[in-house]
Parts: structure tokens; sequence; C-alpha cells
């Protein structure tokens, strides 16, 4: 059955929306199963994603990262290149921010924003020109030596702590804290301005608003500009690239720099927007999160903004349900493994039936 | 001869006439005297007819070619054979018994064994790993190992089918590989061996070393069919031919009573021409130049041997010869697709032929335009609306790009809907996806963005494969209108009719070189077809 039977939007919309239910649904009977009452979870998950301002500033925070390493993997792979190495993008993305905030003296946030994220994407796009060359020009392949990629990023970041960053006689391998003035504004103060009242304990921040930003400059860039058609022609058919001569080694390169950027991004919103220094694991996974981001979102930054709000709201409302109930947080892990198993792996299983579906009508 | 079947059937059933019986011992005996006895097959792929009620029988211990243009159906003859794909109707008789091949293994139950034109070999094995691998004994290697080493040594005492049985496949010949594939199918215990364009990768003293072992193997009982489109093999190695074209056995002969122009003659077959309107060319200025031009594949095989020659402003030189002679990397390398040595001049200016201003982008900035033999694979991006495919190739122009970075897609739509109304594409719609279209419309969409752009140099390739006739007049216009505005067209097609109505002069390549150049109106199909076996 070929993905041409679907409607577009169906494609887009039904397809994933079906696929999260299924998740739920088979979540559903494992906490009916271990003794809980799945309704009381999901109304607990929901409230504790969304009924609050407090709640609300959570799962926006954690989306904010995903947003970041969603569009990373999402661009990577318009080019047909599977980045699995956001995870140490990230880390290195951090370095940057750290080093930007530690070493050089900021009269106010908004122009260590500016350099920080310079930082974040210069160290980020480094870090993934390697793998990005050595495919380009070596043929190894990328999916192999990004991951290899992210246990040297962890290395490398401990090996920086432990050494050069950690102040002298703490035992915590974590950077000094940074100076007051790199604070980002919350999320509550800019609605402040507005007169909003929020929640002042989420550390949700104004990268928020740069990751919507690069949504939009992510889409902009690959459907409005050359570069973006070049990426986009070399994905879909790398002999008609080659056929265009468009350079298949040098857009692979280019992919691979952009992608390791908005992966190195992700660190302005947890380093400097939430912690303040930079501490061993600072990424927890969001670069692998990514993943399942963009292939829910399938590959579109609009798509990638909507799956990074519902991975927002299972991180936020599993978090809740870990606090207040019996239910284990090894199982919010599972609820979290099924959405990006029916997502991502499932995938047909779910398009089939639906294409089947509007096969049948379009017959009557 | 009675087989065990045929005796079963007569113990189980002894109410069975005494006639019936007869008629059916003499049916077998006569259907037994042939290896291998095709009833009716037939293959269809979408729309594509690829085998029409073929039926043919081979000899048993005769050696049998096949042969046909690329296309005509012979590897999907061989592959439904084979088990790899299944005929839609029809029979197999294999020594006189009917046999349903579902798949390859039934095929070499029957004792039919295949060897490919691409090799199906485990590099970092050895010889003799290769030869067991599938058909071990056991789950112990050794036994199966110290047979196939016995085996080994018959055989290349028998065949010269020698190959050092421990050296890698990877450090290995291309000829020798071919050797090993024989010993597999051989080790199977095959009777019946085909081979699907067995010399195409072959140097000539590997081809006749190859020939006397099928003469060998021949000796022995076996049965060879050999698929090829060289009639000079044809001629010097088979008993009887069967020629091919488009999906139908068109002529079984012996080989010792017929000659290579009457094949020639089949496989070509005497179609009505296409009859072009145009007026004679009137050539002018020399616009491209080759000389000296050398292309060796990553196997060490030579595809291009110093071709040369000449393209002038408004004439249309067309490039005969069987599919696999060089035709196609010939234009790939002129249009910057793959590096090769030689020299090249445009417009009196040296034109690289390697290195790093060897690129499409580069030969487009010399007003060099190219549409591929492949519109799926290269010329479109299937997935690409129309107009994202207009600006394939052309997305440097100024006019999609009026801020260096930023493209005007709305420019480029205009554009597109201009072109296609122009080249009279159907559904007018820039924003239906490339794979929406017709064959004949695609081909309309690449055919209006190379055209359009006014090249002085065009490359054609096979441009109208799979193109209903009603485009094909269209593209042919096109073409000759665009050579009478002054641009030189290099035609690669393997339609003969094509090349003969379209073309000023005709270039005819076999293995790799230029045979030799012919006018249109002083040549004919026989004599080409003659020069594209590499005859001539």
């Amino acid at each position: 059955m070929s993905k041409g039977r679907i409607p577009h939007w169906a494609d887009v919309t039904l397809v994933p929306l079906t696929s999260v239910l299924l998740a739920f649904v088979i979540s559903a009977i494992l906490i009916w199963a271990i003794g809980e009452s799945p309704w009381a979870a999901v109304k607990l998950m929901v409230e504790g994603a969304f009924g609050s301002s407090y709640g609300w500033g959570y799962t926006l925070f954690y989306a904010t990262n995903f947003i970041f390493t969603g569009l990373a993997v999402a661009v990577a792979f318009q080019a047909r290149l599977f980045n699995i190495g956001g995870e140490g993008q990230a880390l290195l993305g951090g370095l940057g921010v750290a080093l930007v905030c530690l070493y050089i003296p900021w009269p106010h946030w908004s122009l260590a924003l500016i350099a920080a994220s310079l930082g974040a994407a210069v160290f980020g796009a480094a870090w993934a020109f390697i793998p990005g060359y050595l495919q380009a020009r070596r043929g190894s392949h990328i999916v192999i030596t990004t991951i290899m990629f992210n246990f040297i990023a962890a290395s490398l970041l401990g090996y920086f702590l432990v050494n050069v960053l950690r102040p002298q006689g703490a035992q915590d391998p974590s950077s000094p804290r940074f100076p007051a003035e790199t604070a980002l504004p919350k999320l509550h103060e800019i609605l402040g301005v507005f007169g909003i009242p929020f929640s002042t304990v989420p550390p949700v921040n104004i990268s928020l608003l740069v990751a919507v930003g690069m949504c939009f400059a992510v889409w902009f860039m690959l459907w409005r500009t050359r570069l973006g058609y070049q990426i986009r022609a070399f994905g879909e058919s790398e002999p008609a690239a080659e056929y265009a001569g468009i350079s298949p080694a040098r857009i692979t390169i280019y992919v691979m720099l952009i992608s390791g950027a908005l992966a190195g991004l992700m660190a302005v919103n947890s380093v400097m927007g939430e912690q303040q220094r930079l501490v061993l694991n600072a990424v927890e996974g969001a670069g692998f999160i990514g993943i399942a981001v963009a292939l829910m979102g399938r590959n579109h930054p609009f798509g990638v903004f909507l799956a990074a709000m519902l991975f927002g709201f299972l991180y936020q409302g599993g978090a809740e349900l870990a606090l207040w109930t019996g239910i284990p947080r090894e199982l919010i892990v599972v609820i979290q493994a099924l959405v990006i198993l029916f997502t991502g792996a499932l995938d047909n299983m779910v398009r089939i039936p639906i294409a089947r579906l509007f096969a049948m009508r379009g017959a009557r | 001869m009675i087989t065990a079947k045929t005796a079963r059937a007569r113990r189980s059933d002894p109410g069975m006439t005494q006639t019936s019986t007869d008629m059916m011992r003499q049916d077998t005996a006569a259907s037994a005297s042939y290896a291998i006895e095709l009833r009716g097959i037939s293959k269809a792929f979408g729309p594509v007819q690829a085998n029409k009620d073929i039926s043919i029988r081979v000899r048993r211990g005769t050696i049998h070619g096949i042969v046909g243009e690329n296309g005509a159906g012979k590897s999907t003859l061989m592959s439904i054979l084979y088990g790899f794909y299944r005929a839609d109707s029809g029979e197999i008789l294999i020594n006189g018994h009917p046999t349903e091949i579902p798949d390859s293994l039934a095929a070499i139950r029957a004792g039919v064994g295949m060897v490919f034109q691409h090799f199906k070999l485990v590099e970092n094995f050895t010889v003799l790993e290769n030869v067991i691998l599938g058909a071990e004994a056991g789950g112990l290697l050794r036994p199966s190992l110290a047979k196939a080493r016995g085996l080994l040594k018959d055989l290349a005492r028998e065949f010269e089918l020698n190959v050092d049985p421990d050296a890698l496949i990877e450090n290995l010949s291309v000829g020798h590989q071919q050797r090993v594939e024989i010993l597999k199918a051989l080790y199977r215990e095959a009777d019946i061996l085909i081979l699907d364009e067995p010399t195409g990768v072959l140097t000539p003293s590997e081809a006749d070393h190859l020939f006397r072992i099928l003469r060998g193997l021949k000796e022995q009982g076996k049965t060879i069919i050999l698929i090829t489109h060289k009639l000079r093999e044809i001629m010097d190695v088979t008993d009887e031919v069967s020629v091919m074209r488009r999906g139908e056995m068109v002529a079984t002969r012996t080989t010792s009573e017929t000659s290579p122009t009457e094949l020639a003659e089949l496989m070509v077959g005497r179609k009505v021409l296409l009859r072009v309107e145009k007026t004679p060319a009137r050539p002018g200025e020399e616009v491209l130049r080759v000389d000296g031009l050398r292309l060796v594949d990553a196997q060490g095989v030579e595809r291009l041997r110093s071709i040369g020659f000449e393209l002038r402003a408004g004439e249309i030189v067309g490039i005969a010869g069987v599919a696999g002679n060089g035709q196609s990397e010939l234009l790939e390398v002129l249009a910057g697709l793959r590096p090769a040595e030689g020299q090249a001049w445009m417009n009196g200016q040296p034109l690289p032929l390697s290195g790093r201003d060897c690129d499409a982008q580069a030969r487009r900035a010399r007003r060099i335009a190219h549409v591929p033999e492949d519109r799926h694979r290269r010329g479109l991006v299937l997935n690409f609306h129309a107009w994202e495919n207009t600006a394939l190739g052309y997305h440097h122009d100024p006019l999609y790009n009026p801020h260096s970075w930023k493209m005007d897609n709305a420019a480029i739509i205009r554009d597109t809907q201009a072109k296609m109304d122009a080249f009279d594409v159907r559904p007018p719609d820039p924003h239906l996806k490339a794979s929406g279209f017709s064959g004949g419309n695609q081909q309309k969409l690449v055919l209006a963005r190379e055209i359009e752009h006014a090249p002085d140099v065009l490359l054609v390739g096979q441009p109208t494969r799979g193109v209903d006739i009603g485009a094909i007049e269209f593209i042919h216009q096109r073409l000759i209108k665009l050579r009478d505005s002054g641009s030189a067209i290099l035609l690669v097609s393997v339609e003969l009719d094509e090349i003969l109505s379209l073309s000023d002069r005709i270039i005819v390549m076999f293995d790799g070189k230029i045979m030799g150049e012919r006018l249109p109106d002083q040549t004919n199909a026989q004599e080409l077809g003659l020069m594209m076996a590499g005859m001539a």
C-alpha cells in the first residue's frame, strides 16, 4: 500500500494521533495490571502537566529541550542522514555555553544570550562536523560515528569539568556558578511585563522563544532557500542531486553543521537557563528523545514543535505520577518508550489500516 | 526413456489403457530429449508485458543461445526459470516433467544452475567456502569442504576450471570469479547451466577460455543456455539460437544454418520507421570536441576506449549501440557525472574531464545541458513537486534566486507554468508531484527544463524510453526545433528507428569503442545492427 493513498492532512494528523492513542491504551492496561487506576493516572498526568502554571512551566521547559534536539535530527533527516549524536553535540554545546559565560564578563543577559547561543552552536556544530566529514570524505557511516562521538563527548566533558572548570577544592565535578548577569529571564518575568501571572518556580525561560524562532528558521531554510532546496534534493535522491551538480560531500557536511548547531543550542536552555552552571549530565537523554520527536513530527519543524510538546507533557506528567502514586518511575519510561515504539517503529502498523480505510471510502 | 515418475504413475493406475500408456511413453520420450521446455510463458510488470506467450525448447546436451536487445525480456525469462519471478501463465518442463519453480531452491533441486551477470559471491570468503555456501552437508563444515576440494580438483583437470580453492574471492580476477560461480552451480549438481551475459565483464582471452569450458561441459552432457547480445559469441559457441524482441520469441535457428546478418535483422526487427519531418541540417561551427576519451570503471574494466568525435552547431549526432557498450558512460562523462581521462574542448576552450571543476554545475555553466537516460533516478526528484523539479540543476539561476541564497518560489512556479504550457505537459499543474505524471509527461518536464535554457550542447539519453507514441512525436519535433535554432545535440538511443530518423550523422559504438560513422541516408538498420554487434 503506497503512502500516497492517504490524504496529506490525515498523514500528518490521523496517523500520529492514532499511534499515540494506541500507546496510551497499552499504557493504561499496564497501569491497570499493576493495580492502579488508569483513569486516575491520566488525570494526574494531565493536571500535573497542564493544570497549573507550575505544571505548564515544566512542560514548556522540557519541550524547549526537545524542540532543539528534535530539529537537529529532523534537519539531518531531510538529507537522509541519521544523526544519533544529538546527545554529544548538546553536551559540547553546554561546554561552549559555560566557556562563554564564565570567561567573558557580560554587562547584560541579552548580550550573554547571543554570545552563549553562538558558543553553543559553534561547539555543537564542530562536534557534528567530524562525523559529517568522515561520512562525506571517508565513507564512515554517520550512525556509527555519531553514536561513538556521544561517548567521546561525555568523557571529554568529564575531563573538562574535573580538570579545568571545577573550582579549587570542590568535590562536585561541575563548573562554578555563572555570574548573575548571565541569568536568563524566566517566563514569569517575561509574562509579568504584560501583567500575566505565572509560577516563578519552573525553569522555563526565554530560550523557549529562541526554540520557537528556530522552528521558523529551519522551516524557512528548508523550503525557502537554495541551501534547503539542495538539502532536500540530496535527501530525496542522491543520483538526481549529483545530476543537478549538488555535491553530496558538501551537503553532508553543511547539514551536519546545522544539525550539530541546533543540538548544541539545547544547552542554552538547560545549562544557561536552568542550572546556571555546567554539570556532568547536563543533557539528560534529551538528545535521544530528539530522535523520537523528529520521527513523530515527520521531520517538519511544526511537527517537531507539537511532538516536543507531547514529550514535554510525558516528562512533566510522568514526574508527577511518580511523585504522587505507587506507579514506579520505571513505568513512566515504559510509557514514553511505548509512544516512541508506536510513532516510530510501528508507523506502518497504523498507516496501512488507515490507508485501507481511505481506499474503502474512496471506492464507495 | 521411462522415468521413475511415469513408472510410479503406471503402477498406481493399473486400469490405464494400453494406448494411453503408449501415448504417454511417446510424449515423455519426445519431451525428454529437451532439457528445458517452456510453453506459453507470459509475465507482466504493471502495464509492461515483459514476456509474451513464450515457448522454447532447449535440447539436452547443447549450447542454446538467446539473443535480443536490452529490454527484450531475456533476463525476465531466465529469472522465471530460476524462480525469481513467477510467470503469470505458462508451463515449465524440465527433462520432460512439468515443474513448478516457486523459488531458486526449487530450481536448484530441478538441476538448474545460474551464473549471474553480477556475481553473487562473498568477497571475504575463500573459493571453497563460497562453493559450499548454502549447500553444506550437515552442521560441520569439514566434510563439505573436503568434498568440494575433491570436486574442484576433478573439474580443474577436466575443464580447465582451475581456481585456487583457498584464494579469497576479493583477490581473484573477474574471470576467475566467474569460474567460481560456475563451480558453485556444478557443486549443486546442476545439469542445466544458465549464463546471463557472461562475457560482459571479461577480456577477449578470458571469454575464449570461458567458451572452452562451456564446450567441455557440453561434451559431458550438460545443457547450457547462453544469454547475450553479442552475435560473435552466438556464432562461435552455440548449437541453436533463439531471438527475442520486445518480450516475444521471434525465431529459433540452428546456428550453422543462420548468419549474423539474419540474426541482426531478427533482433532489431523490420519496424516501420517513424519518419520525422525535418529539413537537412546546416551544421555550423564546431562546439564540442572530444579526443582520446578513456574511462576505466571500479572493477578495472575499460568502459570507453579512445573516443574521439566532434559536434557542430545545428546538427544531431546519434550514437547507436546495444545498451551496455559505453554510450551511457559517454553521456555521464560529458555531463560531468563521472571523471575520465582524455581531452575535450567546448567552444574552443578546454573542458576539464576530471578534477575539481568537473561536475554537472560546471557543465551547465559551459552551456551543456543533459536529459539523462534514467529520468526516475537522475532527471527528476520523484517526491518533489513539478516546480521544484524545474529548478533542479538550475537552482543557481539568478531568475530563481534574486537574493543569492533565498529562492523565489513564486518565480519558479510561474516559470514552470510557462514551460508546462509550452511543452503541453498534462496536467499543467506545477504543484503536482513528479511521480504523479505519466512517463511521457515526466519526460516533457525534463526536456522543457533543459531545452528552454537554450544550451549550446544538449546531451540526450533515451529520450522516448517508456513514452507513449503521441509524446514521442512531440519530443522528436522539439529536438529538431532545438537543432534548427543552432544547438548541437548528442543523442544516445537503443531505438535504431529513433537514431535513423533524428540523426544527421550516426556514430556506432561497440565495446567502448567507436566502430564507425555513417550518414543516415546511406545506411540501413541491418548494416548498423552488424556494426552494433561488433561484426563490421
